[in-house]
């Protein structure tokens, strides 16, 4: 049975062409997913993101287990409402999910976590946090809306108490804070997203989900759908789980080590296994690509290299820059002579240090 | 979903076909199928002076969602294409039976033409594919 996030007749209502993402029934897109990519780059866009998972920890131990649990140092955390990007890693430094942890209280943290790896997360998660005593406690009842874009700060704000505008307005990037919407509704909103453009992320109660949205709507905020969000994330530079990174792919393989804190003493699962790939020499990379040739770089494309075989993990056409990019994991020695095979013609491939578009523009060399 | 021209046949695969005055061929996709591909970011066409077979790939259209074959639905020999897609993909998506065209051929066999599907029987089929 295909689960529904409480917006799903808004989006049907709204023309959505809708499709299954992890279990879920989600809008595609609007009309055009093109249009939706350029309105978060140049205005302000919103996505209905409550198929993922909210799940709030309690317990003394809280900082303490997630020390073990996370391949980033929760320690980085050290006010209340800043957030930190982390791996969830198997013993053999595999990604079992990547995620969003907020620091609350050192008894209450929440983390926000991908929609299609719930059930394993959940069972990992559980069984992990059993040995510190820490609840764990999925939040089915909130939903949660991404509003991005330049302009999306300000038509948020717009919309808050008027006691609450200046906190919301102060938060730092990768901060959250707990505010008021209209009617009062209570909106813990954060300063983060997947798209390379700022904006909040806004978890809501489901029962004010749909007046929110209507009111960002009123606001100006132009509803997009998935389709929009991965040309987003992917010129953004980020990851998406599942194609770029797997339980069978360490960070060091995913351009991930930026997210890897190896402290002196710190035992999170999976370090064992990263300190012996490290020592050993990682075998893959994972490198930006454009391909400056008429074509799309697509998932599983494969790409030659002077080194061996690799292939395209995410491949799209660029809105913003007008040709194809992609992310391409390759032996560790390949370095440049790429190429990629595209039904059957073989085509240069550009490696490049991404981001690819920051700020809505594109980056130097792309 | 727009108007379908009546003086076009199609193959349920989602190509049309006109016969032009002059008895030269012209081919697109449908309206239907650019609908179902959605915004269209790249076109792949043949050269004139190829040969294609009807129920063959005889171009690729790719959107933001999948590579996708044309399979002609004629046989004959490539005429013309139409360059104008190569900075601008979406005409098709803006056009899909008129500025957005393929292909202009010289059909080897006007029967094979007659056997294909009338505008209504296409738009039918379109029909009974909307979810």
């Amino acid at each position: 049975m295909t689960k529904q996030t409480v917006l799903n007749a808004t989006h049907r209502a709204a023309g959505a062409k809708m499709v299954d993402f992890g279990g879920w029934d989600m809008p595609l897109h609007y009309g055009s997913q093109i249009e939706e990519h350029h309105a978060v780059r140049r205005d302000a866009g919103m996505f209905d993101v409550s198929h993922m998972t909210v799940v709030d920890l309690h317990g003394a131990r809280c900082r303490e287990f997630l020390r073990h649990l996370l391949a980033n140092n929760i320690d980085k955390l050290k006010q209340p409402g800043k957030a930190l990007y982390s791996c969830m890693l198997n013993e053999r430094g595999g990604v079992i999910d990547d995620l969003i942890s907020y620091y609350l209280a050192e008894d209450d943290f929440r983390m926000v976590v991908n929609a299609a790896t719930h059930d394993k997360d959940m069972a990992w998660i559980e069984k992990q946090a059993a040995t510190f005593a820490v609840r764990v406690k999925e939040r089915a009842e909130l939903a949660m809306i991404a509003v991005q874009g330049p302009h999306a700060r300000v038509k948020v704000l717009g919309l808050l108490h008027d006691e609450d505008r200046a906190t919301a307005d102060r938060l730092g990037k990768f901060v959250a804070a707990e505010v008021r919407g209209p009617n009062d509704m209570p909106l813990f909103v954060a300063r983060t997203g997947y798209t390379g453009e700022d904006g909040f992320e806004i978890i809501v109660p489901e029962p004010h989900a749909i007046a929110l949205w209507n009111a960002l709507a009123a606001a100006g905020v132009h509803p997009a759908g998935l389709g929009a969000r991965d040309t987003l994330r992917l010129e953004a530079g980020m990851n998406l789980y599942g194609q770029d990174m797997t339980e069978e792919i360490t960070p060091w393989e995913a351009g991930l080590a930026w997210t890897v804190s190896l402290d002196a003493g710190r035992d999170f699962i999976g370090r064992a296994a990263l300190d012996a790939q490290k020592n050993a020499g990682v075998p893959r990379q994972l490198t930006g690509v454009v391909l400056d040739d008429k074509g799309v770089l697509r998932h599983g494309q494969r790409v030659l290299t002077p080194a061996g075989d690799g292939e395209i993990l995410s491949g799209i056409f660029s809105p913003t820059l007008g040709k194809a990019i992609g992310f391409a994991r390759v032996p560790a020695a390949a370095h440049d002579g790429l190429r990629v095979d595209i039904r059957g013609r073989e085509l240069p491939l550009r490696v490049v240090k991404y981001p690819f578009v920051r700020d809505g523009k594109a980056c130097d060399g792309m | 979903m727009s108007e379908i021209p009546g003086d076009l046949k199609f193959q349920k695969t989602h190509e049309w076909v006109r016969i032009e005055d002059d008895g030269k061929a012209r081919i697109g996709i449908s309206d239907h199928a650019q609908e179902l591909l959605g915004d269209l970011v790249y076109v792949e066409l043949p050269k004139v002076g190829d040969r294609i077979e009807a129920g063959s790939s005889c171009a690729v259209v790719e959107s933001v969602k999948a590579a996708s074959d044309v399979y002609a639905p004629i046989s004959g020999e490539v005429l013309g294409v139409n360059e104008a897609l190569a900075d601008k993909p979406e005409t098709i998506n803006e056009d899909a039976f008129g500025d957005g065209w393929l292909l202009l051929v010289k059909i080897d066999n006007a029967g094979e033409f007659d056997a294909l599907l009338s505008a209504d029987e296409y738009a039918e089929l379109a029909e009974n594919d909307e979810h």
